[in-house]
C-alpha cells in the first residue's frame, strides 16, 4: 500500500509544458526533407454527374508534381469501408470511393487531388482543374429524401440507410392502462459541426529501402486507422506505421478514417516524396463529419401520479451522403438503448430510420447518440410534468432507479452498473436553491420578468466496452485496451497506452495511476501513446472510454510489474514474497522496516540479472490487455437558471449547476475541465449552433464567421459538484467524464427556457433557441403578427 | 523583421501571410492556423507589442516590426507568468488555441493589469477554444494578473 496519495489529487497536467511553450508537434507542424503539398479539388454541387475532368492546365502550372483523379487511383486506393455494420437493420453500405468517380454526392466531395512543391502552388493549381458537371436534383431534407425519386446512391431505394428498432415491454399495452395519459411532441435535434480547433491534416512518408510507409494523422485512433488503411491501400499492415502526434481536439470528428488520409498515404508511395495535406477551415466544414441531425416523434405514456409507463419514439437520422466509419452505431445502439435514461420505464419502443441525403456525412460528435436520447427523454419528462401539473423535480424523483436496485437492467436490455441518482438530483436542487428560486420566479413574473429553471437528470453509457458485446452490434473490432508499464534500469517508468488522448489529459491521469500503484514520483513516469510502431494495439480515445478501459489496463500492467518486483525483492532480501510489505515505493520485511529495497532499486537488479530467482526472465515490465465485463454508466443532474427578454427573445443563463458522478476521481482538476467543456458544447446546441443547408445542398453555415462556436463572453460561470459512486466494473472504480456535460446540458437549458416561457403557454421551441425563434414563439403565443 | 528578439531577412512572395512566414519560413510552428476567416485567434501574435491575428497580416506588412510568438514568451527558460498561470489553472486541454489565447491575454494584461472576469471574457472574444469552456482560461488570466502584480509589487487580482 502506498501512502502518498496521488490518486485523487489536483495534479497539474504533464502534457502542458510543451503546449504552453509552443514546442508541441501537431501534424501540420511536421517538416520533412523533400516535403510537397496536396490540395483537393472539391465539388461545388451537392449532386452531379462528373462528365469530364480536365487537369491539363493544372498539370502545367508551376511546381505541380501531379494531378490525380478517381481513374488514377483505380485498383490502388480502394473504397473507404464502414467499420460498424449494425446487424438486423437492413443496413445499406454503398461504396465510398476515395475520390468521387462518376457522381459527386455532397458539396465538398473530393474529385481530384493536386500535389505541388509548395502549399500555395498546390492550391493555385487545384483551382485550374476543370470539372464538367451535369447537375442533378439534390435531396437535403430527410422526410423528402424518403419519398423522392432522386437517389443519392442508385442502389439504395428511398435513400433509406437502415431501419433499426429496439423494443422492451409492450408500449401498446401501456396505453391501455387505466388513467394513462400520452404526451406527444415532435423534436428536432439539429445538425452540428464539431469544430475541433485543429482541422484535419495528414503527412505521409515512404521509405523505399525498408518498404515502410508512415502516416502522421489527426486521429483519435491510429491503430484503427492502420487496420482500415492497410485494407484500403492493399498495404501490408506491419509495414504501415500510423502516428497521431499532438492532436488538437476531436470531439468524435477524428474517429473516422477519411478519404484524404488514404490518398495522401498512397501519393507518398507513388511520388516517392513525403506529402502533406492540411485541411482549411472551409474544407473542415464541408468534408469533416457533422453530428446529430435527428427528427423524432416522441410519445411518453404516464399515469396521473407521474409514473412513466412507456416511451415510444420514431426517429429519422440523417447520415449525409456516405456511411462514415462508425455512423450506423450512433443513432441506433448508442441512442435507442439508452432511452430509459435514469428512470424505471417498463415499456420502450424505438424505431430509427436512417436516411442518405446530399449533405456532409455524419458520425460521432461528443456524446454521439446519447445526447439525442437524453434530449428526447428530458424534454418529454418536462412536458409530462407540465401536462400533469407536477413539479419537474418531483416527476424525475418519482421515476429514478433507486440506489438499492443496481445492477439494474432497463427495458432496452442493458444493465446499469451502479448509481445513486436521487442523491445527485438532491444535491443539484440544493445548490441551485430550487425552492427559493421558485419563489423568486413567481415574484419576477409579477414584474414582467421571465425567469426559468431547467433540470436534466441523465445517465450515460460509456467506457466501451466488452468486445464481444460491441462485436455483436456489428463493430468490426474489439474495444479492449492495452497497456505496458516498463521500468528502465535507472528506475524511470515508461507507460504505453493504446488509447490516444488529444486534450483529455491522460498523460497525467495515467501517470497518477502508476505513481500511486508503484510509489514512484510522478516525474519519473512518462506516458506515451499514438504510435502503432511502439504500441501493441489500441482502439483509441472516444466514447469516454480512455480512463475506464485504458486506465484499467495501465493499472493491471502496474500490478504485474509490482508482483514481479516483489518476487525479485524477496529473493534478494532472502525472505518469502508474502513476508514483504510494499509502502511508498519500497519493499521491506514485515516487522523489520530497515531491511528493504525500493522498487526503483529492484528495477536495476531486474536489468542487471545477476541475482534473480531461478528461471525468472530479466527485465521489469508489465503488459496487460483489459476487456471490461460491462460498460460504465456515469450520471448526474444539471440545473440551469435563465432569463428570457420577451422584447428581444434573448436568453441569458444566470446560473448553471452541474452535479456529476463519474465514479472515483483520479484528478479533479481535469474532471472539472472535461465537465466545463462538455457543458459548453451542450449549451451551444441549445442556444446557438446549427448547420444549415439550402435546398440545393449548399452549406450556408460554412465558416467560423457563420457558425456560432461559442465565445467566452457568452457563457456563465459553471458551479460544479460531484457525488462519487464507484463502478464495480473495473478495479479503479472509475467511469468516463468526457461527454457527460454535453449530454446533460442541452435539455437542461431548453427546459429552463421553456419554463421561463410557460406563462405564454409555450410548450416547445426547436433548437437552437435563437432570439428570433424565441421572439416569434412569444408573438405567436400572444396571437400577434409574426 | 525581428521575431522573438532575433532579426530575420527573407525574400517572400507578396501574398505570404505572416502566420505562414512564421511557420514555414522560420519554423516557428507554435503559432497555429485554425480558420480562414480571422475568427478563431489561434494565430494571434504580438506585433510591436499589440495582439494581431497573423493570418490577417501579410508578411511584408510586418517588415521592420517586432513580433513576439509563443516561443518568445519564456525568458531564459523561465515561463512567462501567463504561461505559468495557464499551466497552474488547467487553462488548456488540446493546446491548439493556447498560444494565441495566451498572447491575447498578455495584450490584455499590458493594457489592464487588473481585469474583471467580464473584461477578461470580453478581451478574449476574438479567440475561440472548443475544449475548456473558458472557465479555467478566465481563472488563468486572473492568476497571471496576480503573478504579474506580485512581480512589480503592485496590488493586483481580478474580481
Amino acid at each position: 500500500m502506498a501512502v502518498t496519495q496521488v490518486f485523487g489529487a489536483r495534479v497539474r497536467r504533464r502534457e502542458d509544458p510543451r503546449l504552453i511553450r509552443g514546442t508541441a508537434t501537431y501534424t501540420d507542424d511536421l517538416a520533412l526533407p523533400g516535403l510537397c503539398y496536396a490540395a483537393f479539388v472539391r465539388s461545388p454541387h451537392a449532386h452531379a454527374r462528373i462528365k469530364r475532368v480536365d487537369a491539363s492546365r493544372a498539370r502545367s502550372a508551376p511546381g505541380v508534381l501531379g494531378v490525380f483523379t478517381a481513374q488514377d487511383l483505380e485498383g490502388k486506393v480502394n473504397a473507404i469501408p464502414c467499420g460498424w455494420q449494425v446487424p438486423n437493420c437492413d443496413l445499406k453500405t454503398p461504396p465510398h470511393p476515395a475520390l468521387a468517380k462518376d457522381k459527386v454526392r455532397y458539396v465538398g466531395d473530393a474529385v481530384a487531388v493536386v500535389v505541388a512543391e509548395t502549399r500555395a502552388q498546390a492550391h493555385d493549381a487545384a483551382s485550374l482543374v476543370e470539372v464538367e458537371y451535369e447537375v442533378l436534383p439534390a435531396v437535403v431534407d430527410m422526410e423528402e429524401a424518403l419519398r423522392s425519386p432522386t437517389l443519392v446512391h442508385e442502389d439504395v431505394p428511398n435513400n433509406r440507410v437502415l431501419l433499426w428498432s429496439v423494443k422492451g415491454g409492450d408500449f401498446d399495452a401501456a396505453l391501455r392502462d387505466p388513467g394513462v395519459r400520452v404526451v406527444r411532441q415532435r423534436l428536432v435535434n439539429q445538425r452540428l459541426i464539431p469544430n475541433a480547433m485543429e482541422t484535419r491534416a495528414a503527412t505521409a512518408q515512404y521509405n523505399p529501402g525498408s518498404g515502410e510507409l508512415t502516416l502522421w494523422v489527426t486521429s483519435q485512433n491510429p491503430h484503427i486507422a492502420r487496420v482500415i488503411l492497410s485494407g484500403v491501400l492493399g498495404f501490408p499492415e506491419h509495414k504501415l506505421r500510423v502516428v497521431a502526434p499532438e492532436v488538437g481536439g476531436g470531439f468524435g470528428s477524428k474517429i473516422p478514417v477519411y478519404p484524404e488520409e488514404a490518398v495522401v498515404a498512397h501519393l507518398a508511395t507513388r511520388l516517392g516524396r513525403p506529402v502533406k495535406w492540411s485541411e482549411s477551415r472551409r474544407e473542415n466544414y464541408l468534408a469533416t463529419i457533422h453530428g446529430r441531425d435527428h427528427v423524432t416523434e416522441a410519445e411518453l405514456a404516464v399515469r396521473s401520479d407521474g409514473a412513466v409507463l412507456g416511451v415510444r419514439v420514431r426517429t429519422l437520422a440523417n447520415f449525409g451522403a456516405y456511411l462514415s466509419t462508425a455512423a450506423p452505431a450512433i443513432p441506433t445502439i448508442l441512442y435507442g438503448l439508452v432511452l430509459s435514461g435514469p428512470y424505471r420505464i417498463p415499456n420502450i419502443d424505438c424505431e430509427v430510420t436512417g436516411v442518405f441525403t446530399n449533405t456532409t456525412p455524419t458520425d460521432a460528435y461528443r456524446g454521439a447518440g446519447r445526447p439525442e436520447a437524453t434530449y428526447v427523454l428530458e424534454r418529454m419528462m418536462d412536458l409530462a410534468a407540465r401536462e400533469l401539473g407536477m413539479d419537474p423535480a418531483e416527476i424525475r424523483r418519482k421515476n429514478l432507479i433507486p440506489r438499492d436496485q443496481f445492477p439494474y437492467t432497463v427495458a432496452t436490455g442493458i444493465t446499469y452498473d451502479s448509481g445513486d441518482y436521487a442523491r445527485a438530483l438532491d444535491r443539484a436542487l440544493e445548490l441551485v436553491e430550487y425552492s427559493k428560486f421558485r419563489a423568486e420566479q413567481a415574484a419576477a413574473r409579477q414584474q414582467g420578468r421571465y425567469l426559468g429553471i431547467g433540470l436534466s437528470t441523465y445517465v450515460e453509457i460509456c467506457g466501451a466496452g466488452p468486445s464481444k458485446v460491441v462485436g455483436s452490434t456489428g463493430f468490426a473490432g474489439g474495444l479492449w485496451e492495452s497497456a505496458v508499464v516498463r521500468f528502465s534500469p535507472t528506475g524511470k517508468v515508461t507507460v504505453l497506452t493504446g488509447t490516444s488522448p488529444h486534450g483529455q489529459g491522460e498523460e497525467t491521469t495515467f501517470a497518477q495511476i502508476v505513481s500511486q500503484e508503484l510509489g514512484v514520483p510522478l516525474d519519473d513516469v512518462e506516458v506515451l501513446h499514438g504510435d502503432t510502431d511502439s504500441i501493441l494495439m489500441g482502439w483509441g480515445t472516444y466514447g469516454s472510454r480512455t480512463t475506464p478501459v485504458g486506465g484499467t489496463a495501465v493499472y493491471l500492467a502496474a500490478q504485474k510489474v509490482k508482483e514481479k518486483a516483489q518476487r525479485i525483492a524477496a529473493h534478494q532480501l532472502e525472505v518469502s514474497a508474502e513476508d514483504l510489505v510494499f509502502e511508498n515505493g519500497r519493499f521491506h520485511v514485515r516487522g523489520a522496516p530497515e531491511r528493504g529495497m525500493t522498487i526503483q532499486e529492484v528495477a536495476l537488479q531486474a536489468y542487471l540479472a545477476w541475482n534473480l530467482p531461478e528461471g525468472m526472465e530479466p527485465g521489469l515490465e508489465g503488459q496487460a490487455n483489459w476487456d471490461p465485463s460491462n460498460f460504465v454508466f456515469p450520471f448526474g443532474t444539471h440545473a440551469c437558471v435563465v432569463e428570457v427578454d420577451p422584447e428581444t427573445g434573448q436568453v441569458k443563463i444566470l446560473r448553471y449547476v452541474a452535479v456529476d458522478d463519474c465514479g472515483r476521481v483520479i484528478n479533479p482538476l481535469i474532471v472539472d475541465g472535461q465537465v466545463h467543456g462538455g457543458i459548453v458544447q451542450g449549451v451551444a446546441q441549445a442556444l446557438w449552433e446549427f448547420a444549415q443547408y439550402d435546398q440545393a445542398g449548399n452549406l450556408l453555415t460554412g465558416s467560423m464567421a457563420e457558425y456560432a462556436v461559442p465565445k467566452a463572453a457568452w457563457l456563465p460561470w459553471f458551479e460544479c459538484d460531484r457525488t462519487e459512486t464507484p463502478t464495480p466494473v473495473n478495479p479503479l472504480g472509475v467511469k468516463g467524464v468526457g461527454e457527460t456535460g454535453t449530454i446533460a446540458a442541452t435539455p437542461c437549458v431548453v427546459n429552463a427556457v421553456m419554463d421561463a416561457l410557460s406563462p405564454f403557454g409555450i410548450r416547445h421551441v426547436d433548437m437552437p433557441l435563437l432570439p428570433e425563434r424565441v421572439w416569434r414563439a412569444i408573438q405567436q403565443a400572444k396571437g400577434g403578427a409574426v | 523583421m525581428t521575431v522573438n528578439g532575433v532579426q530575420y531577412t527573407r525574400e517572400v512572395e507578396p501574398r505570404t501571410l505572416l502566420v505562414y512566414f512564421l511557420r514555414e519560413h522560420l519554423g516557428l510552428t507554435g503559432t497555429h492556423v485554425g480558420c480562414d476567416t480571422s475568427s478563431c485567434g489561434a494565430c494571434t501574435v504580438l506585433l510591436d507589442g499589440k495582439a494581431v491575428k497573423s493570418c490577417t497580416v501579410l508578411a511584408v506588412q510586418a517588415e521592420g516590426a517586432h513580433i513576439t510568438t509563443v516561443e518568445g514568451l519564456a525568458k531564459d527558460g523561465e515561463l512567462h507568468p501567463v504561461q505559468q498561470a495557464f499551466w497552474d489553472e488547467h487553462g488548456l486541454q488540446c493546446g491548439f488555441c493556447t498560444p494565441g489565447m495566451m498572447l491575447a491575454a498578455v495584450d490584455l494584461l499590458q493594457r489592464n493589469p487588473n481585469p474583471t472576469d467580464e473584461e477578461i471574457r470580453h478581451a478574449l472574444e476574438g479567440n475561440l477554444c472548443r475544449c475548456t469552456g473558458y472557465q479555467h482560461i478566465v481563472n488563468a488570466v486572473k492568476a497571471a494578473a496576480r503573478l504579474m502584480g506580485a512581480a512589480v509589487g503592485a496590488p493586483a487580482g481580478g474580481a
